[in-house]
């Protein structure tokens, strides 16, 4: 197949995943490109790095990874910003070339709706169905002859 | 030899889990008493040999026998004791074979507690314990078996990932596997009631404790292989939202889900259905993270060449296993409906909603993982979901769960309301106020907007959990397991808010280029770079940093950053030094030699990490002291016939 | 359903009897959804969403590198015009790339393409001395060490190999190592099928 120059590491990365670890990455990268003249371009630089995913890696940032490629591409991050090129432009250049797989955050497009959706979409189903239950319960409430003791909660397992 | 025997032991306990299975279901279902009697022997047998399995491979990878190919690509003889037994769970097929021991053990537990249960209800948990345990023990021995030889014998050993040669590594697997097995015991119990068709709900007793140990243990697993990957790992990190620490954490949180349920179904006979659904749920997304890890799904872009069998083998066990205890649901739950009611302001209220919140927050966590396969599946492009994703979506339901759950903490029962506890609600708020703003706004400085919120959240769960416990010390009344188990866990809970607010708003972490002198400040600390030298460890070389950290002027401390070399692998690893203490951890790592004797470094501040983990393990203690410290129940005497409104009402 | 005990008045759960038999076979069905989709996962080769080059369809990218040959002209997209091209991303430190090597020098000897290699993240004395043992199958080679051109053209690892079509349009990137199969199957047939593409005037073979 097909080898990034870290083949050892990136092997030895994945046999720790096969064993169902937790956590695995690689080894750290420092970053050993030379800072921007401005702190505001530097703060872009850093931001962008982290949302731009390594493509040779498992699920790391272009600022965290150490394999040679993921370090040209900061090179090249730090540049484009020095010629001047906004965020938006730097990450369209590289989704051209690499398409949206480059982005740890996926484009909000139509596309992506369901996933960027998700999360109000299932507070909404949630608040409703709460809501519902609730209500259905609160009708029965004067019909159930139970009547729980409030400080049980030591109770709870004892009989 | 005596590898042989390893691989004849597994066909053995495969047979005996066959057995267990067998008698567990059919003995109650043909009433035959004399097989459900057999039940717990089959059990015991499966556990025997399984445990045999595991001593024949250690013993392999003690004695270097290299001749077995599991051990020639995992082990050395240069590897130190220690890591040659551990290295036993360093790969694919012997973690399966622990997650099979693991498995046996929960088995052997329940059979030990045996006499709490009713006869045939004790013999379907086990039926069902022993399905799973046949399923796994099949899929070893059909595609993994760890026993298989090598041919020719090599002189020596591939050794383990230097990675894993630590001994955070030989604690993590172990704890994280017995968590995620443990909610096997849970989904068994699930299975039993609803093939019984019980309309009462004394097994949501009986599966109570069992949950919520699992879930410590999850807990404590979670907890330690963050703590690994940060100072293993050496950039910092703890938790990257990576499909592999995802899918440990999702079981997690529907398991929180279950054991608040729990409390519901067992105190007042409601969400029956509900709380069943999430015990399946619980242990389902067990078994999928083990489908996406094993079979290689999500991540066999970057590595291996995955081997399908193995993942059409799980997915064949999922269909069995998940998709006949959902066909069981949906047969068996409609007839749990109970006609409790409660008012909107009430404890069943507030965990109805922390339930909704949880599940939801597991579901955006499964959404994000799958994102790219459900995608890909509807040709939807191709994407990646990465932290920018997880961290802000992760937060619509859990702010409003964090919030709810100090206010919540309150409620009474069915429509106890809240207007008894205004004053303190309001005096919590107050105090978490004061204490979290300044901390966050002055202490800590320059916060996103959801430092603040985040840190008089942490604050005011933390104040809020000692309300009760407090206030019936003053009254001279009891506290029970349930209740310090509670409230330990709550404010586990709120340490750990206050660590994530802190540690992810105001960290700082620079990499920077030195010469041997030379000063960089991270925050106020300053960091000063004297150089490197060589030094030897057992197996690799090293070059070794020294960083001095002074703070307005007085030492700090000295940090030693490594990379290390592993001459057996030829493999790099760079070793962060860490100065760890409560309210901060300072880190130097080593990065290249970039000439003229300069190095690059990155430098570190993180202000409480360690309440990260120190709030995970407090979490998993309180499970801990909920299930060992409470009264030890009688034998079941309650029988199968008992009125549903005898059983509901709590025992005195 | 409604048997519960202690007497409790038979009124309440009547509504909506028949959506709630329903509703408990909604995880079946979401369980259902979750199988097909890991199981589509499982069956499509994660390889295939890597190969897809957003690339692929568009013109080449301009690029200029030094010419690996000292004195060389520079190599540029002025290489790829006029004539179908294989432009073959390479390093002397990727190991695949040295099984890949024998294909490309069979290619050469074939002739239908001229083949114009990146030396990605490499160095001219490496590469010059890899070629002199090896062979060399290509008729031009520019030096990449940074990077630069080989992010310009989305490549991610080595070896990756992009056949170009006379107009300079890229038709094709293979990831990974071309075999002689991958060469007749992938790259052949596609400039057998492009239309006005007879046999090349400078065959040896065929």
């Amino acid at each position: 197949m097909h080898s990034p120059r870290c083949s050892h590491l990136r092997a030895l990365a994945s046999a720790a995943l096969l064993i169902g670890l937790v956590w695995v990455g690689q080894a750290l990268a420092v970053d050993t490109t030379p800072p921007l003249p401005t702190p505001q371009l530097q703060q872009r630089y850093l931001a962008l790095t982290h949302e731009l995913r390594c493509m040779q890696c498992q699920d790391e940032s272009l600022a965290d990874s150490e394999v040679d490629l993921a370090g040209q591409m900061r090179v090249e991050v730090h540049d484009l910003l020095l010629k001047g090129m906004t965020d938006q432009q730097v990450k369209d250049y590289l989704v051209s070339r690499y398409g949206e797989r480059i982005l740890f955050k996926p484009l909000f497009n139509l596309r992506n709706a369901w996933l960027w959706g998700a999360p109000s979409a299932l507070m909404l189903v949630g608040l409703l169905a709460g809501w519902r239950i609730i209500a259905g319960r609160r009708r029965l409430v004067d019909q159930d002859p139970e009547e729980p003791l409030d400080d049980t909660v030591d109770e709870h397992w004892t009989s | 030899m005596v590898v042989e025997l390893g691989h004849y032991a597994l066909i053995l306990a495969m047979l005996l889990a066959a057995a267990q299975a067998v008698f567990g279901l059919a003995g109650p279902a043909l009433s035959r008493e004399r097989w459900m009697a057999a039940a717990p022997s089959a059990a015991c047998g499966q556990f025997v040999f399984t445990a045999l399995a595991v001593g024949v491979l250690i013993h392999a990878f003690i004695t270097n026998d290299f001749s077995v190919r599991y051990v020639a690509d995992n082990s050395n003889s240069a590897l130190p004791l220690f890591y040659r037994v551990t290295a036993m769970w360093g790969a694919h097929e012997g973690s399966i074979l622990l997650w099979i021991f693991v498995l046996s053990v929960w088995t052997m537990a329940v059979v030990a507690r045996l006499r709490y249960l009713p006869t045939e209800f004790g013999a379907r948990v086990l039926g069902v314990l022993g399905v799973l345990s046949f399923g796994f023990l099949l899929f070893t021995l059909a595609t993994s078996s760890p026993f298989s030889r090598l041919f020719p014998t090599p002189a020596d050993g591939a050794s383990l990932n230097p990675l894993l040669q630590d001994p955070a590594f030989a604690v993590h697997p172990p704890v994280l596997y017995t968590g995620y097995v443990g909610f096997s015991v849970s989904f068994a119990f699930a299975c039993a009631a609803m093939i019984e068709g019980r309309r009462d709900q004394l097994w949501a007793r009986w599966m109570r404790p069992w949950t919520v140990m699992a879930w410590a243990f999850l807990a404590c697993g979670i907890a330690l292989g963050s703590w690994w990957a940060y100072y293993e790992l050496g950039w910092g990190g703890y938790w990257s939202w990576d499909p592999v620490e995802n899918v440990s954490f999702m079981p997690w949180l529907v398991g929180t889900a279950l054991l608040h349920s729990l409390i519901v179904t067992e105190k007042r006979g409601l969400f029956k259905s509900w709380t069943l659904l999430l015990a399946l749920a619980a242990f389902s997304l067990s078994l999928l993270g083990t489908f996406i890890v094993r079979a290689g799904l999500l991540i066999s872009v970057h590595s291996f060449a995955a081997d399908p069998t193995r993942g059409i083998f799980i997915l064949g066990f999922l269909v069995v296993v998940v998709g006949g205890a959902l066909v069981l649901y949906t047969l068996r739950a409609p007839r749990m409906q109970s006609t409790a009611g409660f008012d909107l302001i009430s404890r069943e209220s507030f965990l109805l909603f922390n339930n909704i919140l949880l599940v939801i927050a597991a579901a955006v966590v499964l959404a994000g993982t799958l994102a790219p396969d459900i995608a890909g599946a509807l040709h939807l492009g191709t994407l990646s979901v990465g932290p920018p994703y997880f961290a802000p979506s992760f937060m619509v339901p859990v702010l409003p769960l964090l919030a709810l759950l100090s206010v919540g903490i309150h409620a009474r029962w069915k429509r106890g309301g809240l207007s008894h506890a205004k004053r303190v609600i309001l005096t919590t708020l107050v105090c978490a106020l004061v204490i979290g703003l300044p901390l966050s706004l002055a202490v800590y400085g320059h916060p996103i907007p959801l430092a603040p919120i985040g840190g008089v959240l942490g604050a005011w769960i933390v104040l809020s959990s000692l309300v009760d416990p407090i206030d019936r010390i003053r009254r001279r009344l009891t506290l029970s397991a349930s209740l310090v188990g509670m409230t330990v866990a709550h404010i586990g809970l709120g340490v750990f808010v206050l660590g994530i607010t802190f540690v992810s708003s105001n960290s700082i972490e620079r990499d920077v280029a030195m010469k041997p002198g030379q000063v960089a400040m991270v925050g106020d600390y300053a960091f000063r770079y004297e150089g490197v030298r060589d030094v030897a460890g057992p197996n690799f070389t090293a070059v070794r940093g020294t960083v001095t950290v002074t703070h307005d002027g007085q030492l700090v401390t000295v940090l030693h950053p490594e990379k290390r070399r592993f001459y057996v692998q030829d493999a790099e690893q760079t070793t962060a030094a860490i100065a760890p203490a409560l309210h901060r951890d300072l880190l130097a790592s080593l990065g290249d030699n970039v000439g003229g004797g300069a190095w690059s470094l990155r430098l570190q501040y993180r202000p409480l990490i360690r309440f990260v983990w120190i709030g995970g393990v407090i979490m998993a203690l309180g499970g801990m002291l909920a299930v060992f410290g409470r009264r030890q129940r009688g034998p079941a005497t309650v029988p199968d016939a008992v009125p549903l409104a005898m059983a509901r009402r709590t025992p005195a | 359903m409604n048997q519960q005990i202690e007497g409790a008045p038979t009124q309440p759960q009547e509504p909506e009897k028949g959506s709630s038999r329903w509703r408990f076979a909604l995880p079946l069905g979401l369980f259902a959804a979750l199988l097909i989709v890991l199981f589509v996962g499982l069956m499509h080769s994660p390889e295939k969403d890597l190969v897809v080059s957003p690339l692929v369809g568009k013109a080449a990218p301009q690029f200029s590198l030094p010419n690996l040959v000292n004195g060389g002209q520079p190599v540029s997209n002025a290489a790829l015009r006029g004539h179908w091209s294989l432009v073959n991303v390479w390093g002397t430190w990727c190991a695949n790339c040295r099984d890949e090597h024998q294909t490309l020098l069979m290619i050469k000897q074939q002739g239908r393409v001229p083949i114009i290699g990146i030396d990605w993240n490499d160095n001219a004395a490496n590469a010059t001395t890899w070629l002199q043992q090896l062979g060399d199958p290509y008729t031009q080679v520019g030096e990449d060490p940074n990077g630069v051109v080989a992010i310009d053209w989305g490549v991610y690892g080595a070896p990756e190999s992009f056949l170009v079509n006379p107009q300079g349009v890229i038709v094709y990137k293979e990831v990974g190592e071309i075999t002689p199969d991958v060469w007749r199957e992938q790259f052949l047939t596609r400039i057998d099928a492009a239309p006005g593409t007879g046999p090349p005037p400078t065959t040896g073979e065929d």
